[in-house]
């Protein structure tokens, strides 16, 4: 940016519709130049308005890491938890107050990795929470060493030689557990994300979806990818959308392709809640029951 | 405030300490409850996962301890009472959410049954040899409530009594039962709910334009705000400011750290819950807690049929430890050494150490767990150190 720009920038400070949902005085964020969970957010943030989900309703909850400071600059009731736990913060938080919506956005290192176990546990327990991942293959607040999301072969600071373990395909592993909503796009394709983002943030059950984002600073450049606008034109180029696709051949092959996206999975399982209600009612009869928060029953007319 | 009419069941039971806890909880108001399976404490979640149904309640069992620990803090921000229910190895896998809950000032209680340990140690046998993580077990430097009862009936009393500590000091309050008490069938009064006091969440009466999440009205406790109610709060491990803001200078740390510390140590006298016995001539004072406590005063009974006079100090609060009574009790002349037995190898001892600081003999009674100790070993020790 020449310094004319930025002077002009000083002088006639331009607004962004995001701003009322940031705590600008929070601002200026950490993330580099280049980097996707800014996108994310916005795209995250476009995806609620839609849905019309009163903000005060909406509370957000972030494990530790690059993606894990969302939770910091979103102005909604936000949890900035610790390595890998969000999910069941947001199970306790959502069952405590059934009436949030609560959404986990955090990265894959975060979420797959250490939080793992959480990840598997909350799709097959279908507990009505949505989960965001921003995959940027790396850990980047830590300075770029592997992940489980890391391509075969690439490089990161405690893999100086190459990536020797196969990665995650997170869209197979949450279907696969599970989760009623799957689905996978990238920072590149703002609209489309919106748009899942809006049909995760009001799907009964567990929600999923995966973004894949640049690290320009620690991934891309370590890996001869270039910056964050050239990791943008790779997700153009090798992406190719196929909706229903079955999760388990919808690969993410950044060298080669093909970076499947698309929205994979999208499944009528009753929420953990639903199931609970029911279940116990059965169980203990009306009379002796005390139903937990909302009552929503499972309606038998669907299998 | 009292419990709730119909959740308490009131009348005389027969049950286990283990048993009295999940009831002590329903009493206290606690509706969430998260654990993972682990001898000796998995009774306690077995109660409430019968009993919460019932009573508007839920008990979720999770994948792990990772997971119930910070299940808690979840549902403790979104306005329920919630505790967490374990045993060593899953007390230690809790470590670092019980630092989160302090960090944040979640209310919420944390239940350990000890067992012998280290590592897998003795499952079904007791052990007092996790007193000291109670008090240091999560990284940084933080102030400890643990209570410790020596029967089912103060199993029951002590589990109100955690809650009601957790909601006035807003933070993680440790409940250290052992497996013998967990598992030991007693008679239980519990009482109607209108005798029951209960502290009730402190939700803020501030608008959210006025409120902070830190600031505190009056004294070093800030209220907590309702989830989903628009006040956009923001909560985080990290070192904060009062509007809960990360703040990443040494100013903000001394700050914070200093407020956290104050809010129960500045109030150890308030704090303190101890029973006392014979205190007034007592030439040999025994200092005990939990399960031992039972033991010893068998040993304190056959010394003083031997003519020495034996006084009982026993601590139902550990931490904060009572350092100023104890202080006080032997700077009187007629106590001239303090006998101290635990189910470890000697560690609450070494605060009392601490606080004699030399001026009579302490003498340790230790035990490395999996039985409670012999009363004849507490007497030899008594009849040891008697001028």
């Amino acid at each position: 940016m020449s310094g004319k720009d930025t002077m002009t920038l000083q002088a006639n400070p331009v607004n962004s519709p995001m701003e009322d949902w940031l705590r600008m005085d929070r601002m200026p964020h950490i993330w580099c130049p280049g980097c996707g969970i800014g996108t994310a957010v916005n795209c995250f943030v476009r995806a609620v308005e839609k849905t019309g989900i009163p903000r005060e309703k909406l509370a957000i909850v972030s494990g530790i890491g690059c993606t894990g400071r969302v939770a910091g600059y979103l102005r909604l009731d936000s949890f900035h938890t610790t390595h890998g736990r969000a999910i069941p913060f947001a199970v306790g938080l959502k069952l405590a107050n059934p009436e949030l919506h609560v959404v986990v956005f955090s990265g894959d290192g975060d979420l797959i990795a250490i939080g793992g176990n959480h990840f598997i546990h909350a799709a097959r327990r279908n507990v009505n929470i949505t989960v965001i991942c921003v995959n940027n293959f790396t850990y980047g607040m830590t300075g770029g060493q592997v992940a489980p999301t890391s391509p075969e072969h690439s490089l990161a600071t405690t893999t100086p030689y190459g990536n020797l373990e196969q990665p995650f395909n997170l869209a197979f592993l949450a279907d696969s557990c599970g989760a009623s909503y799957v689905a996978r796009f990238t920072t590149y394709h703002v609209r489309p994300l919106v748009n899942t983002m809006r049909d995760a943030l009001t799907k009964d059950g567990f929600s999923f979806v995966e973004v894949l984002s640049p690290c320009p600073t620690l991934f891309a450049r370590r890996n001869r990818l270039g910056d964050g606008l050239d990791m943008q034109r790779l997700f153009k180029e090798r992406a190719v959308r196929r909706d229903s696709e079955s999760t388990a051949s919808a690969i993410v092959d950044l060298e080669k392709g093909p970076v499947v996206i698309g929205k994979f999975k999208d499944r009528r399982r009753p929420a953990f809640l639903e199931v609970y209600n029911d279940a116990m009612t059965k169980a203990l009869g009306k009379e002796r029951f005390q139903p937990y928060g909302p009552v929503t029953m499972v309606d038998p007319t669907e299998s | 405030m009292h419990s709730a009419e119909g959740s308490v069941l009131t009348g005389t039971h027969f049950i286990d300490g283990d048993v009295a806890c999940a009831e002590g909880a329903i009493a206290a108001g606690c509706r969430f409850a998260a654990g993972y399976p682990i001898t000796p404490s998995t009774e306690v979640v077995e109660r409430l996962a019968t009993r919460f149904p019932l009573v508007g309640g839920m008990f979720v069992q999770m994948e792990d301890e990772l997971a119930s620990s910070i299940a808690i803090i979840g549902a403790a921000w979104g306005g329920v009472k919630a505790m967490t229910v374990s045993s060593g190895p899953g007390i230690s896998l809790m470590q670092e959410h019980i630092g989160l809950a302090v960090m944040t000032e979640t209310p919420t209680v944390w239940v350990n049954v000890q067992r012998g340990g280290p590592s897998t140690g003795l499952p079904t046998l007791p052990g007092q040899a996790d007193m000291m993580q109670a008090r240091w077990g999560s990284h940084g430097d933080y102030p400890a409530i643990a209570l410790c009862p020596n029967s089912p009936q103060e199993a029951f009393d002590l589990t109100v009594s955690a809650f009601n500590l957790a909601e006035e000091y807003r933070t993680a309050v440790m409940l250290m039962l052992d497996e013998a008490v967990g598992h030991m069938l007693e008679k239980v009064v519990i009482p109607p709910a209108a005798q029951i006091a209960v502290a009730p969440r402190r939700f803020t009466k501030k608008s959210p334009e006025e409120f902070k999440l830190y600031e505190c009205e009056d004294g070093l406790v800030p209220d907590m705000p309702p989830s989903g109610q628009g006040y956009y709060f923001h909560v985080t491990g990290l070192t904060h400011d009062e509007r809960g803001y990360p703040a990443m200078t040494a100013e903000a740390q001394d700050r914070l750290m200093s407020r956290l510390m104050a809010k129960v140590e500045g109030d150890a006298d308030k704090l303190m819950n101890v029973e006392r016995k014979n205190l007034d001539d007592a030439e040999v004072l025994v200092v005990s807690y939990g399960i031992t406590s039972r033991v010893a005063e068998r040993a304190i009974q056959l010394a003083q049929k031997e003519g020495i006079k034996v006084g009982h100090l026993r601590l139902l609060t550990v931490w904060p430890f009572p350092e100023r009574l104890i202080s006080e009790l032997v700077d009187r002349e007629h106590i001239k050494a303090v006998v101290m037995p635990e189910l470890n190898l000697g560690q609450v001892v070494l605060e009392l150490e601490r606080v004699v600081a030399g001026r009579a003999p302490v003498r340790c009674v230790p035990h490395a767990g999996g039985a409670v100790h012999e009363p004849s070993v507490i007497l030899e020790a008594i009849r040891e150190v008697r001028p």
